[in-house]
């Protein structure tokens, strides 16, 4: 188990080094950069800036000094971001190591373009309210799905079933773009509510959360209902059948928990695509999330927002992966880690 | 045995197996088995009906998908200020034009909606039957090399999947687009990129989104493959290709391809509704088909901005886009429960 994790660990800083270089080449290979304007700026000022952000210095270089920057942790007494080009994500304190002794790690650098601020202020200022409308919509992708799935399967073929999977089916064909504006209509031009657009309150939260959660409450109701109807079919089941145990116990204590295991399988994958999926929920109602900074990061040619987006993003689809794979063994005790 | 064992057969079932093959394929099982499955059937027929209205966009719309009049913007028939009960007439008091020219109204530059939604199914249609092949095409070949070849070749190749699995995907086909346009918007004239450039000019952007949604779809297809091809490999058929001199290239589209066709077919045909809102996705927020090309993404983008005022303006290409979704996905669901019987019901 420790040698599986550890070498998910190795495998995991391979890929994201893979990714951050292809996503940094690509993007150095785009024309234009961080400084071009309409009305171009004096040569002097674009040279100094490109000065100031190791922009003048070889593609090389500059990608070992930011892959630097974020991997090597310093140890420092200094106090936290003592200037915009040294701000760690990460600071845990050492106290045995003296007084104001901190570890820190992952500077991600200045963002280019809102240029007081690093990429690491963007994160923590965009990223929560991006996390938080993953997990809300999350939470109701399993609510509704979770239990419809149980219901379509134990009344299978009944009207509850066909109810159920037509309400899957019409989930899986409708994207964020059609139920965006579909739940503004409804909810927020016609009845009055709930706001449409905007963030901050809790009401805020229910139609983006449920625009985006729907879909995936679509997939996870089909989930569970198949996995359920093969679960009902094990052997076991009739063996807990003919032991005496009552229908309700033998779906709650045995069934179900073995059923949930393709769910769980894809709880963790669906997290991060929640998370990292949010830019046409948030563009839609204009949520200042991540995704949504992204993406005007990416006109702007914001080259450490970009990266740095795109890596974090990595990270979590990474690591939601390998915690899966985890969850998997603890709860199918049959898989083997190899 | 002798004839004379054999229980004797009706009339009627001898007329019976005359008329029908003895052996059914495996396709005219499937095909037997589709037509039975009445929403599989009406998906097919939205799909067909769709395309048909793609083909023969500039016979069935009124209007041209450009033309801007601006004294008729959002204008629209008296119904529609029926069926949204906040958009009161002029007449009636409220801010509404009315008016008989446009079927489903106009848009904010008044050009006709149901023209543009006309036209934008061009787009997501293109999309739904190019992303498919570039997948198919980039998978098919990954994971037939690796499945086939395997050892150090299959480890090499999945273990590029596996990095391509761990780019977030929106983000990437975001980063891919952005690069596309910058790069090839001021390119020489006479140069490669200057002809592709032109040709994503003339296909409206879409080149560059079909080149976009195959980077980052293969993988899944390269897996399937892979699985596919493993799993029939060790067949004796393929063993018995194998002694009699037939080469890799060969026994892999003779005897490997046909078998593991119908996992593909069902794979793809269920990926369609994902290409097709990709491409609604990617132009819902700028980096899709180039205007005045209406797409329905970018259609429902410039209506959720007047939702408030003129929700019409959204909602109809959303539900056109609804609709053409649903039906690729039943028809995928039939494709699945028809060419893999055991799966029916059970997912």
């Amino acid at each position: 188990m420790a040698q599986f994790i550890t070498r998910r660990i190795l495998w995991m800083f391979v890929v994201l080094i893979v990714v951050s270089v292809i996503t940094f080449f690509l993007m150095r290979a785009v024309p234009g950069g961080p400084f071009s304007r309409e009305k171009p700026l004096p040569p002097q000022v674009i040279e100094n800036l490109n000065k100031k952000y190791r922009l003048d210095e070889p593609m090389l270089n500059q990608y070992l000094g930011y892959m630097g920057d974020i991997l090597v942790p310093k140890v420092t007494t200094e106090r936290i971001r003592p200037n915009v080009l040294e701000d760690y994500l990460i600071n845990i304190p050492l106290p045995f190591m003296g007084e104001e002794t901190y570890f820190r790690w992952m500077n991600f650098g200045p963002s280019y373009k809102a240029r007081s601020r690093s990429v690491n202020d963007i994160f923590e200022e965009h990223l929560p309210v991006s996390f938080q409308l993953g997990v809300v919509a999350l939470g109701v992708a399993l609510l509704i799905g979770i239990p419809l799935g149980i219901v379509s399967a134990l009344k299978r073929n009944t009207v509850y079933d066909y109810a159920g999977m037509g309400v899957a089916i019409m989930g899986v064909s409708v994207p964020v773009i059609i139920t965006g504006p579909l739940l503004q209509y409804l909810f927020g031009v016609q009845l009055h509510l709930l706001p449409i657009t905007g963030w901050g309150t809790p009401a805020h939260a229910i139609l983006p959360s449920f625009a985006l959660g729907f879909t995936y409450s679509a997939l996870i109701a089909r989930l569970m209902r198949a996995s359920l109807l093969q679960v009902l079919n094990e052997d076991y089941i009739r063996t807990a059948r003919a032991k005496g145990l009552s229908e309700r116990m033998v779906i709650i204590a045995h069934a179900l928990k073995n059923s949930m295991i393709p769910v769980v399988t894809v709880i963790g994958p669906l997290f991060a695509l929640l998370v990292t999926g949010t830019f046409v929920t948030e563009t839609i109602f204009g949520i200042p999330g991540l995704g949504r900074y992204f993406v005007t990061s990416i006109t702007g040619r914001d080259y450490s927002v970009i990266m740095g987006t795109i890596l974090l993003y990595a990270l979590v689809l990474v690591i939601s992966n390998m915690l899966v794979d985890i969850v998997y063994g603890w709860l199918d005790p049959r898989i083997r880690y190899t | 045995m002798t004839a004379l064992q054999r229980p004797k057969p009706a009339a009627g079932q001898i007329a019976n197996l005359k008329e029908r093959p003895r052996g059914e394929s495996l396709w005219g099982d499937a095909a037997r088995r589709l037509r039975r499955n009445k929403a599989a059937i009406m998906g097919l027929i939205i799909i067909i009906i769709s395309i048909l209205v793609a083909i023969f966009a500039p016979a069935i719309a009124p209007y041209d998908y450009k033309t801007q009049v601006r004294a008729d913007n959002n204008a629209v028939p008296y119904w529609v200020t029926r069926i949204f009960p906040n958009m009161i007439p002029e007449d009636e008091g409220g801010y509404i034009t009315v008016t008989d020219k446009y079927p489903l109204g106009s848009d904010a530059l008044g050009r006709d909606l149901f023209s543009r939604i006309v036209y934008g199914s061009r787009v997501s249609l293109a999309v739904a039957f190019v992303g498919p092949v570039v997948s198919i095409i980039v998978g098919l070949l990954v994971g037939m090399i690796a499945g086939y070849v395997g050892g150090k070749v299959d480890n090499t190749l999945m273990r590029i999947v596996d990095v391509m699995y761990a780019f977030p995907t929106f983000l990437f086909i975001i980063l891919l687009m952005a690069f596309f346009r910058a790069s090839f918007t001021q390119v020489e004239q006479g140069t490669f990129s200057y002809y592709i450039s032109e040709l994503d000019s003339a296909t409206g952007g879409l080149l560059f989104i079909f080149v976009g949604i195959g980077l980052t779809s293969w993988m899944q297809m390269a897996r399937l493959v892979r699985g596919q091809v493993l799993s029939v490999r060790e067949k004796e058929y393929i063993e018995a290709a194998r002694s009699i001199g037939t080469r890799a290239p060969e026994i892999m589209r003779q005897h490997i391809l046909p078998n593991i066709l119908g996992p593909i077919i069902i794979a793809e045909t269920l990926s369609i509704p994902q290409y097709i809102s990709y491409e609604a996705f990617l132009s819902f927020i700028g980096l899709g088909v180039n205007p005045p090309t209406p797409s329905w993404g970018a259609m429902i983008s410039e209506g959720a901005q007047v939702i408030n005022s003129y929700p019409y303006q959204a909602l109809f290409p959303a539900l056109a886009l609804f609709f053409v979704m649903f039906a690729f996905n039943f028809l995928g669901d039939g494709l699945r429960d028809a060419l893999d019987p055991r799966m029916r019901g059970v997912d």
